[in-house]
C-alpha cells in the first residue's frame, strides 16, 4: 500500500527531468549539441558576432564623427578603384608577397631544427622543446625591438662591422625596409613552425628510412624521396600557421619597417585610429581576410587535387 | 666469386650494445641459393645478425663476407642485399608500382624496362592490376608480397627477411610459407630468414641456425634438428621433449647404459658424440616416440613406470601426462588415434608404463 502511494507521488515531479535525461541518453543528436553548447556559445560570442559586426560596419559610411548607417558599397569600390587609390591593393599584394617570403624562410629555418629534434636528439626531447620556446617567454614587442637594436643604424651588426674595420659607414639597408620586416617576422614565427614539422617527422616509421637505404638510396636521396614527402603535412601546417597571421601583422612593420616596409595591417590600424574611418577599415579587413581565405583554399585544393589524382589513376 | 659453400661467411662476429652482447662471437657459412633460417626466442640476437648482414648495424668485432667480398663496413645502400621488413615498410606516399620500382632507379634501366619489370613482379606475386593502388588500400598479405617484390626486382645476391609472416593470420601465413618457399626455388636467390616460429622455420628452410643469447647453438636441416638436437636448449626449443637426467654407467651392444636413478637403468644410442663412463647426461625422447601401456612391456625397450596424471583428447591424437616418481616434470606422451577407440577418455590414477625403442632416445650433455 505505502509503496504504491509513494510511487504515484514521485512520478510527476521526476517526470520532466527524467524525460529529458532519457532523451539525452537515447538521442545522439541531442547529446552532441549539449556537449557542443559551451564551445558554440564561446565561438558565437568571440568570433561570429565580432566578424558579423565588422562585415556590417564595412557597408556603412563615416561622416566626420558620425556614422551613416545606410547600406553602401562605396568602401569596397574605393578599395578596388586602383586608379584613384592604388594604396590598398598595392599594400595587400605586398603584404601577401612578404608573408610568403616569411613563410618560406620560416619553413627552411624551422625544418633543420625540427629534423634535428626528431632524428638526432635521443634523450631529453622535452628539454629541447622547452629550449626552443625560451624566446617566447618575453613579449612579442620586446623581441621586435631587439631586432631594431640588432639591425639599427648604430646597432649590433653595424657597430660590429665598423669596429672590425670591414665598413666605414653604417649599412642603411638593414633597417626600415621590407628586408628587416621579413627577418624579424621570420624569427618571431620560427618556433611555431618547428612543432608541426617535428610532429610529422617524428611520426615517420623509421623502417621506411631503412627500406629506402636498403633499396639503394644515399642519405640525401632518401631525404628527398621519403623523409621530405612524408613530412609535407607538417610543412603545409607550418606554412599556413605562419602565412595566415603574418599577412595582417602591423606591429613588426610599424617598429622595424619604416615607410617602405609598411603592410596592410598598418593601413587598417590607422583607418581605425588616426584616420577615423572604421567602416573603410572594416572593408579593408574583410578584403584582406577574403584574399587570405581564397589563397589558402586555392592552395589546399591544389594539394588535395594532386592527392586525388594520385589515388584515382 | 667465392665457393658456393661459403657464399656468406660470418667470421667471429660480435655486436655489443653497451654491456649487452647481442651477437657473441659467431662463425658460420651460408651456402649459395640456400633457404637459411635464423631461429630463436626474442632477444637471442637473430635480428641483430640480420641487420648486420643488411648493413644497418656495424659489428663490434669480426667480419662478414658476401660472395667473397668483405662487407663489414660497406653502407647498406651499396650492399648486394635487400630486406623484407617485419612491418613491410611500404612507402605510404607512393603507389604499388612506385614502391616496387623504388630500387630500380639506381640500376639505370629505361622507363619501359622498369614498367615491364614491375609488371612482371606484379604477376609473380599474383597481384596484377594492383599497380595503382596506394599502400593504405592493401591488406597485410598484399603488403607483404609487395615488400617481397620490391626487394626481389633489385636482383639482390641475398634476400634478408625479418619475420615477414609474423603479422599475418595463421591461414594466410601457412599459404605464404609455401609460396615463399616456391618463390625462393624459382628465383634461386639466397634467403636468410629470421623467425621465432619453429614450425615456420622447419617447413621452409634448407638449414636452420638455432640461436640463444647471442650464440648459435646448432646449424642443421629441419629433420636433423628435430631428431638429433645437440643440446638440451635446442631440444627444448624445437617441439616438445621429455628429459631424463642420469649418468653413463656402461655400454651394452653398442648402446650406452644410463643410470637414471629412481627410474632405473635405461639404454640409448651413443655413437654420434660418444659420452664417456660416469658423464652426466640427459636422455631426451619426443612424446610421439613413446608408447603408453597398462601392463609392463617386454624386454628390448626402455620403460618407465608411473601413473596417468592427465590427458587431453585432440581428435586426431591424444596427449597423456604421466607422473613418474623421482621426476619433477611429467612425461608427455603423444599418441595418434589411428584406430577408432571410444574408451580412451577414461582417466584416473591408473598405473601405466611408458616405453620407447632404444633408438628413439637422444643422449645430450647433462647439466
Amino acid at each position: 500500500m505505502v509503496s504504491v502511494a509513494e510511487k504515484t507521488l514521485v512520478q510527476p515531479t521526476g517526470g520532466l527531468r527524467r524525460r529529458f535525461m532519457t532523451l539525452l541518453y537515447r538521442s545522439e543528436g541531442v547529446r552532441g549539441y549539449a556537449l557542443l553548447l559551451p564551445t558554440l556559445l564561446v565561438m558565437i560570442a568571440m568570433l561570429v558576432v565580432p566578424l558579423g559586426t565588422l562585415a556590417l560596419q564595412s557597408f556603412w559610411t563615416q561622416i566626420y564623427f558620425k556614422l551613416d548607417h545606410s547600406f553602401t558599397l562605396n568602401n569596397y569600390l574605393q578599395i578596388f578603384d586602383f586608379k584613384q587609390n592604388p594604396i590598398y591593393l598595392v599594400l595587400l599584394f605586398r603584404s601577401i608577397i612578404m608573408s610568403l617570403m616569411v613563410t618560406f624562410f620560416v619553413v627552411i629555418t624551422a625544418y633543420p631544427m625540427a629534423y634535428f629534434l626528431a632524428f638526432k636528439v635521443q634523450r631529453h626531447k622535452l628539454v629541447w622543446l622547452i629550449l626552443i620556446t625560451v624566446p617566447f617567454w618575453t613579449s612579442y614587442l620586446l623581441r621586435v625591438f631587439a631586432w631594431k637594436i640588432i639591425l639599427g643604424f648604430q646597432g649590433v651588426i653595424n657597430s660590429g662591422l665598423i669596429s672590425l674595420g670591414l665598413i666605414d659607414q653604417p649599412l642603411e639597408f638593414l633597417l626600415y625596409n621590407q628586408t628587416s620586416v621579413v627577418i624579424t617576422l621570420t624569427h618571431a614565427w620560427a618556433a611555431f613552425a618547428i612543432l608541426p614539422i617535428y610532429v610529422s617527422l617524428e611520426k615517420i616509421d623509421r623502417s621506411l628510412l631503412e627500406a629506402a637505404t636498403d633499396l639503394g638510396d644515399t642519405p640525401r636521396e632518401r631525404f628527398w624521396r621519403v623523409t621530405f614527402p612524408l613530412s609535407m603535412p607538417g610543412v603545409v601546417a607550418a606554412g599556413l600557421l605562419v602565412f595566415i597571421p603574418t599577412v595582417g601583422d602591423y606591429v613588426t612593420p610599424n617598429v622595424v619597417g619604416g615607410t617602405s616596409g609598411i603592410m596592410i595591417g598598418n593601413i587598417i590600424q590607422s583607418l581605425f585610429g588616426k584616420a577615423n574611418n572604421a567602416p573603410l577599415g572594416s572593408a579593408v579587413s574583410i578584403v584582406m581576410m577574403a584574399a587570405i581565405t581564397l589563397l589558402v583554399c586555392a592552395f589546399l585544393m591544389l594539394i588535395g587535387r594532386r592527392r586525388w589524382k594520385h589515388a584515382e589513376t | 666469386m667465392a665457393a658456393d659453400e661459403s657464399f656468406i661467411a660470418i667470421r667471429n662476429l660480435s655486436k655489443h650494445f653497451g654491456s649487452v652482447k647481442a651477437v657473441d662471437d659467431i662463425s658460420f657459412n651460408i651456402r649459395r641459393g640456400e633457404f637459411f633460417s635464423l631461429l630463436g626466442p626474442s632477444g637471442c640476437g637473430k635480428t641483430t645478425l640480420l641487420r648486420i648482414l643488411a648493413g644497418f648495424e656495424i659489428p663490434t668485432k669480426g667480419d662478414v663476407l658476401i660472395d667473397g667480398q668483405d662487407m663489414t663496413t660497406v653502407p647498406p645502400h651499396l650492399r648486394p642485399t635487400n630486406m623484407v621488413f617485419q612491418s613491410y615498410a611500404i612507402f605510404p606516399h607512393l603507389d604499388v608500382k612506385q614502391n616496387i620500382a623504388y630500387g630500380l632507379r639506381k640500376t639505370g634501366i629505361s622507363k619501359e624496362e622498369t614498367e615491364r619489370t614491375v609488371n612482371e613482379a606484379l604477376e609473380m606475386i599474383k597481384l596484377p592490376g594492383y599497380g595503382n593502388r596506394r599502400a593504405d588500400q592493401l591488406s597485410g598479405g598484399q603488403r607483404q608480397r609487395i615488400a617481397l617484390a620490391r626487394a626481389l626486382v633489385c636482383k639482390p645476391k641475398v634476400l634478408l627477411l625479418d619475420e615477414p609472416l609474423g603479422a599475418l593470420d595463421k591461414k594466410l601465413r601457412e599459404e605464404m610459407q609455401l609460396e615463399l618457399r616456391q618463390l625462393q626455388r624459382s628465383v634461386g636467390i639466397t634467403f636468410v630468414f629470421v623467425t621465432h616460429d619453429q614450425e615456420e622455420a622447419l617447413t621452409m628452410s634448407d638449414r636452420i641456425a638455432v640461436m640463444s643469447r647471442g650464440k648459435v647453438l646448432q646449424i642443421e636441416t629441419s629433420s636433423r634438428l628435430y631428431e638429433a638436437p645437440n643440446c638440451r636448449e635446442v631440444a627444448d626449443f624445437i617441439g616438445t621433449m621429455n628429459f631424463i637426467d642420469g649418468s653413463v654407467a656402461g655400454s651394452e651392444n653398442g648402446y650406452a647404459v644410463i643410470d637414471a636413478g629412481p627410474l632405473g637403468s635405461l639404454r640409448a644410442p651413443n655413437a654420434e658424440r660418444p659420452f664417456e663412463r660416469n658423464r652426466r647426461v640427459t636422455l631426451a625422447v619426443r612424446p610421439e616416440k613413446l608408447r603408453i601401456e597398462t601392463a609392463p612391456p617386454g624386454d628390448g625397450t626402455n620403460s618407465v613406470a608411473g601413473k596417468l596424471g592427465a590427458q587431453s583428447y585432440l581428435g586426431d591424437r591424444s596427449h597423456f601426462y604421466v607422473e613418474v616418481p623421482g621426476m619433477t616434470k611429467r612425461i608427455a606422451v603423444a599418441s595418434q588415434n589411428a584406430t577408432r577407440n571410444l574408451d580412451i577418455t577414461d582417466s584416473g590414477d591408473r598405473p601405466v608404463w611408458v616405453s620407447w625403442p632404444v633408438e628413439s632416445g637422444v643422449l645430450l650433455p647433462g647439466e
